[in-house]
This record gives C-alpha cells, sequence and structure tokens, in this order.
C-alpha cells in the first residue's frame, strides 16, 4: 500500500462519502486559507488579538503558536460533537453553544495540562491562552468547516493553515509596527489609527493573492 | 439621572467602537452596506439587551468563580434565539451576515459589558445601558457603512444616490476588506483631533 492510498484511507471518513481525499483540494484549501481569504486580512476575524499583541514580534509568535494548537483541537472537539452528536441527535440548532463551550473548557484544559506537564511551553504560551476564548477566529474556524459540510481530514488541514494564517498575518504586523515606532506619525494617527492604515495596505497586499488557487 | 446617563454614555462619550474599539470583527466585516450594519447593530443589541438584564437579575446567584462561563451560556443563548429568528424571517440578511451571526458570541463589547457593568449594577441601569452602547455600535456600523457603501457602490440604503456614471467606475477598493481598515483609521483619526480640540477649549 503506497503512502497516497494510506493518507486518503486516513482522511476520508465515512459521512464525507463521495468527497474522498484529493490532493487538489486540499492544496486549494491551504492556498485558500493562508493567503486568499486570509483570517485576519480578509475575513475579519481575530482582529481584536491581531492588535493588541502585534506589539512585539516575540508576543505574535506566542499567540500565533497558541493559536494554530488551541484552533487544530477545537476543531477536532467541534467536529466531533456536530457529528458524532449533535447530528444524530437533531439538535444542530445548539451548535453555537456546544462550540462555544467546547473552545472555553478545551483552553481551560490545555492550560492545566501544559502547567502539568510542559512547564517551558506554559510559561511561553501562558499569557495567551485565557485570551484566545475571545478569539473569533477559533470559533470562526469551528463554524466554516461545518458550513462547508469539511471531512475531519479537510477541516483539521483548514484549521492548521488557518491558524497559519492568522499567524503570518499576526508577525507581518509585529515587523512593520516595531519600524512604526520610529516613524514620525502626525499626533492625530499615533496608535491604533495608523495600525489600521497598515493593515489596510497589508490587506491590499493580499488582495493580490485573489485568484490564486481558485 | 443616573439611569439617563448610562443610557446616553455608550453613544459618544464611551462609543463602544469609536472610543473604547471593542467588537471589531463584526464592526469590519459587515459594514459593506447600510442594510447589513442595521441588521447586525439590531441582531448585537438585542443579544446585548437580554444578557444585561439577565446577568444582572442573577448577579447576586451566579458564584463569581465560574461567572464568565455562565455570561458565555447566557450570551450563546441569545444568539441562537437571534440566528433562528433571522434565518426564518429575514433569510436574506442572514446569508449576507452569515458566520457573524453565530459569532456575536464572542464580541468583546457583550461579554465587556457583562462583566464590566451588568456584574455589579442593578437590572434596569443594565439595560439603559445595553441600549445605549447597542445604539453606539449600531450608529458606529452604520457611519462605517455609509462611506463604504457611498463610495464602493454609490448607493445608500439601496438607493443610488451618486448617479449611474460613478455606479460603471466606483472606489471599489473601499467596499473590499482594506477600504473597511483605511476609511476606520481616518475616523479613528478624525475623533482623535476632536478629541484634542475638545481638550484645548476646556
Amino acid at each position: 500500500m503506497n503512502s497516497t492510498v494510506l493518507l486518503s484511507a486516513l482522511l476520508a471518513t465515512p459521512d464525507s462519502g463521495s468527497q474522498g481525499f484529493d490532493l487538489g483540494k486540499m492544496m486549494a484549501i491551504i492556498i485558500a486559507s493562508i493567503f486568499v481569504n486570509n483570517f485576519v486580512l480578509a475575513r475579519f476575524l481575530g482582529i481584536c488579538p491581531f492588535l493588541g499583541v502585534s506589539k512585539e514580534l516575540d508576543s505574535a509568535v506566542g499567540m500565533g503558536a497558541a493559536v494554530i494548537f488551541v484552533m487544530t483541537l477545537a476543531t477536532l472537539g467541534s467536529w466531533a460533537a456536530y457529528n458524532l452528536l449533535l447530528v444524530p441527535m437533531g439538535l444542530t440548532y445548539l451548535s453555537t453553544i456546544a462550540f462555544i463551550l467546547i473552545i472555553a473548557s478545551l483552553v481551560q484544559l490545555v492550560e492545566m495540562i501544559l502547567q502539568k506537564f510542559s512547564p517551558a511551553l506554559y510559561s511561553a504560551l501562558g499569557i495567551f491562552l485565557p485570551l484566545i476564548t475571545t478569539n473569533c477566529a477559533i470559533l470562526g474556524v469551528a463554524v466554516l468547516n461545518i458550513d462547508e459540510k469539511y471531512s475531519l481530514g479537510y477541516s483539521l488541514i483548514n484549521a492548521i493553515a488557518a491558524g497559519i494564517g492568522f499567524t503570518l498575518a499576526l508577525i507581518l504586523m509585529a515587523g512593520l509596527r516595531q519600524r512604526l515606532e520610529l516613524a514620525d506619525v502626525p499626533p492625530a494617527m499615533k496608535g491604533k489609527p495608523v495600525a489600521f492604515l497598515v493593515a489596510g495596505i497589508m490587506s491590499i497586499a493580499f488582495l493580490g493573492f485573489a485568484g490564486l488557487g481558485g | 439621572m443616573s439611569l439617563l446617563k448610562d443610557l446616553t454614555k455608550g453613544i459618544y462619550r464611551e462609543n463602544p467602537v469609536f472610543r473604547l474599539v471593542l467588537g471589531m470583527c463584526p464592526f469590519l466585516a459587515v459594514t459593506t452596506s447600510v442594510e447589513n450594519a442595521l441588521g447586525m447593530g439590531a441582531a448585537a443589541t438585542f443579544v446585548l439587551i437580554c444578557s444585561n438584564f439577565l446577568v444582572s437579575l442573577f448577579r447576586n446567584i451566579i458564584p463569581s468563580k465560574v461567572r464568565i462561563p455562565c455570561y458565555i451560556v447566557i450570551i450563546a443563548t441569545f444568539v441562537t434565539l437571534v440566528d433562528m429568528v433571522m434565518n426564518a424571517y429575514l433569510p436574506d440578511l442572514h446569508r449576507s451576515l452569515g458566520i457573524f451571526i453565530p459569532l456575536i458570541v464572542v464580541n468583546c463589547i457583550i461579554l465587556g459589558r457583562a462583566e464590566g457593568f451588568a456584574n455589579r449594577n442593578p437590572v434596569l441601569n443594565s439595560v439603559a445601558d445595553a441600549i445605549g452602547m447597542g445604539i453606539g455600535f449600531t450608529m458606529a456600523m452604520v457611519v462605517l457603512a455609509s462611506f463604504r457603501e457611498l463610495l464602493g457602490n454609490g448607493t445608500l440604503l439601496n438607493i443610488n444616490v451618486l448617479g449611474a456614471a460613478y455606479q460603471n467606475q466606483p472606489l471599489l477598493i473601499a467596499i473590499l476588506a482594506p477600504g473597511a481598515f483605511i476609511l476606520l483609521s481616518f475616523i479613528l483619526g478624525f475623533f482623535n483631533i476632536l478629541e484634542k480640540r475638545k481638550g484645548g477649549r476646556q
């Protein structure tokens, strides 16, 4: 059995039916989530941490790692809850409540586990974890995966790619804002206004990716 | 008197968007047209009023250790309600707001008001605060949406304002994602100037 067959057997879940698994679609999802529909700059998800944690490069990297980590776990949890629990019981209208509870308890759980088993990682991600519960990108990716009716494999790929897209935007922004500290900005535009202006210009740059992987 | 003050402070003095810079995600995403902005504003205001009412009513019963999960469940319940009602009666609006309806749950304004105000104030004041904040949020969205719809499409509330000639070659970028960031940055800058003028006069 070659590795592609193994991979597709692993990634295609029973309910995805005819969808199966195909590499082209996987690439399309990855490119779309990182660049074309970048979560921050094109979909406006996760703007609060994007502005709040982008003042220094180090904290941007930490936040990005924490988001990718929780996003993947949250997708796994919400996908399982939706397809194995809510759909069979006919309770799909409860999905919003279920997802937010899963995310909140997951963040708590991850925090506790990290504190116990990996203090180094905990102190690196520590302060960012509680902030993540109210990061709309996490709930956003869970809802989007359900809306797009992705199988578990595609959902996880989409979540990781979305997290990478978020991290990319955050790191670019942090680099730019460190430069901005030295720039001569008009007093009225200092702080948030100029940060939004920079985000707007970055967003124009990301518009250039439209048409890629379409 | 303080009731009136609680009602009006959200509109300008503590405007959640322009002064406190909260609730940015839905604010930037749904302001592509005034109609969407009004729909989102109405939905968020409804959730805000209901959650502030309940949180304030139960503020002495909810143990402070688990208060945040309790608030989130209260908010999520009303969001689900709005989601279902809007899907049934306003399907077009529901479709254009899309994912941002369930995302009202994680709107920082709503959790922020529950934690920062309803948590320690009587029911009537909390409802007044919610109405004020809701109006402030809606107004802010309508301001940005008017600019974006007018510049990007030449219309206001789907009524043609700038004429067919403009519509052939509108400033398309205003309605795309970058337009939201750039216009908001200028609006925030304008408010900073306004505030400085006011401070100078005093």
